[in-house]
């Protein structure tokens, strides 16, 4: 093909022109380029780096080893545990279900944990050690560490876990931990991270409840450096945090470990032993009990549901949280009210039928025959019903229930432990705001025998006890130190009532169990210096009074004992209520005196302690009861 | 034929013709290819291996063949270029039935000694083919309808057959480089004008296709069209690549976070960072500086690409030459702007730097003939 010179000049500077603009187009587009990289890499640089580290650079959480909790005594009753687990790498053990294999011929693994794990597995990162069975022995992990090198990617690893030592001793005291729960994040209102933590432990019940804040500790923090997959590169700054407070109680554990153990020959009975001089609990005992560590460790839906489902309320800590009629215990706030009041003098005498007219209605005393003319004295040591039946429509409700609240009956006690009961103390003004009703003399007269509207806890008893016994307003006072700081005892001043009415009602007392006739006579300490005086109650169920031996466990009377001992200088203070037991004074009443003893002794009392005639049915009694002995030595806490 | 009107005693001929290559743009490949190097050095964690070493004998076997290509006299590359376009072409028939699948594309022949990307080897060849055809045309018949229709035919049957493997960058790259040729020949401005409206048209056709049964694009290129177009609405799904990538870009600042010290990359927040997005790494690395550097050797290179163009009163050698350096600025410049998010990913490598063989030497093979066009371009005395 010919071209005239003319046709390739044109052609030449055609595509030249065009080369110009494009290369014009290019430079353009390399601007274009340019100007973003400068917006980007220098305007915005600052927030891109800040995305950059956000990026790369994840906090981790340190959970503090969580405060520990001691008796009276630094004897540890929670303490963290090593927890020996063992863990699989998924990309460490090549064929993951071969080495699992291979492990089950070592140590004997739950199925069900397996499975968990097999899940786990699946969806974590291969590098993410995942759990293949936990709380393991020393054994099994020194197992493991031996044959190590036949087991790719399974490793023993110890973390900390909450253990109870004394398991159910103070399940009701101390409570348990578990697991947070998305219920426990909307209802505690706490924005501490480490709740964020899955299955991170918090208090559930008891001490460990109410004490969450002070035992849980600060949490420490890991900065670490991740790849995209998550993969810890390295750390880059750490803070350990700050361990939970140490938490010492006021309970004796070998006096506790007794009571559990006494109360425990009945089917379902509590009791609460206080010092009355300066508050302290010495024991908060509930029977049947249960082993907190079982919650800790993820109880069973079955194992729960036997504790739910348990006639005898194993789960309740009844001795705070029940409330009972408190019968015949109640009888000697009404003869205070009517001292105090200037209504009765100790002589006053009345007569006893064996019932009080009331209108159309009769109100029987426990002893059909009448006990004849009645003291105050007389009407404690023998519980005569009717001697009160006369006093409270002398005195009325509105004195009777001033001064039963002034002993504690009613009132809402500050402690540490869940579901405290305030219990029921009636009056006029009750009575209309709960049922709209006017009060009638029937009541104060049900009333005065401790029956009817009243209800009190054996925590509340026991605190009544102790103001009898020292005159002062005592409050009962759980946790000794929190954090190393000693919590004072409360109420030590006195509780404002004329001594001489109020040893007129000890007198009473000590009546009861050391005179023949008193109700509790069976049950006295037969030791010098150990003199117990005390007042039994039966508090009926029902209505209609039948022999308790013919009516099904839940329709027999409670039975109830309050007393303190030594008479002349008190040092402990007992209530005991023993469900559907029957009589105070056969019931609940031997129980209240065996720990009294137990409390003054320290150990098992000397059977010459008892009188005579009893010593033979106390020495079977004694050993058939099986006590811990296991009780580790206290640290370096102070000594009560 | 036109070489032949021109004086051709004046063509250097031996191995004086070494003296004559257009030198700068050597150097400058060079230079890129070694920062490409360092980059692949740092993202192996510094070490030559996997990409670097490779990468290095890939470049010397390119380097050889770009001075070959340049020795052979361009009038031959002219002459063989209907050739190799129709071989281009049958490879590519060869891989819709054989193709080995990689990234969920069929790409690549196995030949044994390399992976042969049947696609790459069309940019070149399809440059040299248009050039070719307007060397060949008459110049009063550029604009002329029926030799319009030619040449869109050349560019449309090879990037149907790339649209099906389906690789939309490369698609796109055959596109615009045969449009960019046929607009150095002079085809009226109409045209293009014709063609940006189609193109909307086309655009709408597409979008409109979604979800029918005769969708013109996969699933997988609608949801980057849609990342691109909003990269925060999935930003830990088909959104994480660019959003890392701008992070990483970003986080360099003025001077960069220094050698082998990207958090980003060290640490796996970037995606693919040994081949498309490894101008990240380098602008995380080294910065704004390090990355405006880089974008002024690729400039650099198009420029005396351009320079030469326009010396060379060859036609062929003036076509091929600008179009070389066309589908070069392409590369880089779709690269950069998918990175910076300014265009959608599609796949496009940054060429000499990402990590790849068949791509850089065809890359060089086709500046080698561009160096051909130089050292033989027709002189006057």
């Amino acid at each position: 093909m010919n071209r005239s010179p003319k046709d390739l000049d044109t052609s030449r500077r055609r595509i030249a022109r065009r080369a110009v603009i494009l290369g014009g187009l290019q430079l353009g587009g390399a601007g274009i380029l340019g100007w973003r990289m400068r917006q980007m890499q220098v305007e915005q640089a600052d927030a891109f780096r800040m995305l950059a580290e956000e990026n790369r650079i994840n906090m981790r959480l340190i959970a503090p080893p969580r405060g520990l909790i001691f008796d009276r005594n630094g004897i540890p009753l929670a303490e963290n545990a090593q927890n020996y687990r063992i863990v699989i790498v998924r990309e460490d053990a090549g064929d993951v279900d071969e080495a699992i294999e291979k492990l089950k011929k070592l140590i004997e693994i739950d199925p069900m944990d397996l499975e968990r794990a097999h899940r786990e597995l699946a969806r974590r990162s291969p590098f993410v050690p995942v759990t293949l069975t936990d709380q393991r022995s020393w054994e099994d992990v020194a197992l493991i560490a031996v044959n190590a090198p036949a087991l790719p990617g399974i490793t023993p690893d110890v973390g900390l876990t909450r253990n109870y030592p004394l398991a159910e001793d103070y399940a009701h005291i101390v409570g348990y931990v578990g697991p947070v729960s998305d219920y426990d994040l909307s209802r505690m209102d706490d924005d501490d991270p480490l709740l964020q933590i899955p299955k991170f432990q918090i208090g559930k019940t008891g001490v460990e409840q109410k004490y969450e804040r002070r035992l849980r500790g600060k949490a420490g923090a890991r900065q670490i450096e991740v790849n995209a997959a998550g993969r810890v590169m390295r750390e880059l700054g750490r803070d350990d945090g700050v361990p939970g407070d140490s938490i010492q109680l006021t309970v004796e554990s070998r006096l506790q470990n007794f009571v559990e153990a006494r109360l425990g020959l009945n089917e379902s009975a509590s009791a609460v032993v206080m010092d009355p001089r300066n508050g302290d609990l010495l024991a908060v005992g509930n029977a049947p009990s249960f082993d907190p560590n079982r919650f800790v460790r993820g109880i069973s839906v079955d194992g729960y549901q036997e504790l739910t489902g348990n006639r005898y309320r194993p789960l309740g800590n009844k001795a705070v949280q029940g409330a009972y009629p408190p019968g015949s215990t109640f009888k000697m706030m009404v003869s205070l009210a009517a001292l105090d009041a200037g209504l009765l003098k100790p002589e006053d005498r009345f007569y006893c039928g064996g019932h009080t007219q009331l209108g159309n209605r009769r109100f029987h005393c426990w002893k059909r025959g009448g006990h004849g003319w009645v003291d105050l004295e007389k009407s404690l040591e023998q519980s005569c019903d009717v001697y009160y039946y006369e006093l409270a429509q002398r005195v009325g409700i509105d004195r009777i229930a001033a001064t039963a609240r002034r002993f504690g009956i009613g009132q809402q006690m500050d402690l540490p432990m869940s579901a405290v009961t305030a219990g029921v103390m009636p009056d006029r003004d009750w009575i209309r705001e709960r049922y709209d009703q006017s009060w009638r003399v029937g009541d104060s007269l049900n009333a005065a025998i401790g029956q009817g509207y009243v209800l009190a806890s054996p925590l509340q008893l026991a605190v009544m006890t102790s103001r009898i016994a020292t005159g002062t307003r005592i409050e009962p006072r759980l946790v000794k130190m929190v954090g190393g700081v000693e919590q004072a005892p409360r109420g030590l001043e006195p509780l404002g009532f004329d001594e001489n009415h109020l040893r007129v009602i000890r007198d009473g007392m000590h009546a009861v169990s050391n005179s023949a006739r008193g109700t509790a006579y069976r049950s006295r300490i037969d030791a010098d210096g150990r003199i117990m005086a005390g007042k039994t109650g039966t508090s009926q169920v029902r209505s209609v009074v039948v022999n308790n031996q013919d009516v099904p466990w839940e329709e027999r009377d409670h039975a109830l004992f309050v007393g303190y001992a030594p008479y002349d200088a008190p040092s402990v203070a007992v209530s005991v209520v023993v469900e559907h037991g029957g009589g105070g004074s056969s019931t609940a009443a031997p129980v209240a005196r065996d720990i009294l003893l137990y409390a003054l002794y320290g150990t098992l009392p000397p059977l010459d302690s008892y009188p005579p005639e009893q010593r033979g049915d106390i020495e079977t009694l004694q050993s058939s009861l099986t006590l811990r002995q296991d009780f580790r030595p206290g640290n370096r806490l102070s000594r009560a | 034929m036109s070489y032949l009107e021109n004086n051709l005693r004046t063509v250097p001929t031996g191995p004086t013709k070494l003296l004559y290559l257009n030198w700068p743009i050597v150097l400058l490949l060079a230079t890129v290819a070694s920062v490409g190097f360092l980059m692949l050095y740092s993202v192996a964690g510094g070490s030559l291996e996997p990409w670097a070493e490779p990468q290095m004998k890939r470049f010397a076997l390119g380097l050889t063949v770009m001075i070959a290509a340049a020795m052979v006299p361009v009038w031959f590359w002219r002459n063989v270029s209907g050739l190799a376009y129709g071989v281009s072409l049958l490879l590519l028939l060869l891989v819709e039935f054989h193709g080995t699948t990689g990234m969920g594309a069929q790409r690549w022949i196995d030949l044994g000694i390399i992976r042969l990307q049947p696609s790459e080897l069309m940019k070149i060849t399809l440059v040299m083919m248009l050039a070719a055809y307007y060397d060949w045309l008459d110049i009063g018949k550029t604009s002329r309808p029926l030799w319009v229709i030619i040449p869109l035919f050349l560019i449309a049957l090879p990037t149907y057959l790339v649209l099906r493997q389906p690789d939309l960058g490369t698609s796109i790259l055959l596109v615009t480089g045969g449009g960019i040729i046929m607009f150095l020949a002079g085809v009226s401005w109409w045209y293009f004008v014709g063609v940006v409206g189609a193109g909307v048209g086309a655009v709408t056709a597409v979008f409109s296709s979604r979800g029918t049964d005769w969708q013109l694009i996969k699933d997988y290129q609608f949801r980057r069209i849609d990342t691109f177009l909003d990269p925060a609405s999935d930003p830990l799904g088909a959104g994480y690549h660019i959003t890392q990538s701008k992070i990483a870009l970003g986080s360099g600042g003025w001077t960069g976070r220094g050698f082998m010290q990207g958090t980003q990359s060290r640490l796996n927040f970037l995606p693919e960072k040994h081949t498309d997005f490894i101008f990240t790494t380098l602008a995380e690395e080294f910065g704004f500086v390090g990355a405006f550097s880089l974008l002024s050797l690729y400039v650099a290179v198009v420029f005396f690409c351009v320079v030469s163009a326009i010396a060379n009163r060859d036609r062929f050698g003036s076509l091929v030459t600008l179009g070389i350096g066309a589908t070069f600025f392409l590369f880089f410049a779709v690269n950069m702007a998918m990175v910076m998010g300014l265009a959608p990913v599609v796949g496009v490598p940054l060429p000499l730097v990402s990590y790849g063989g068949s791509a850089m030497l065809v890359l060089l093979l086709g500046f080698g003939i561009a160096q051909s066009a130089h050292v033989h371009r027709p002189r006057t005395r």
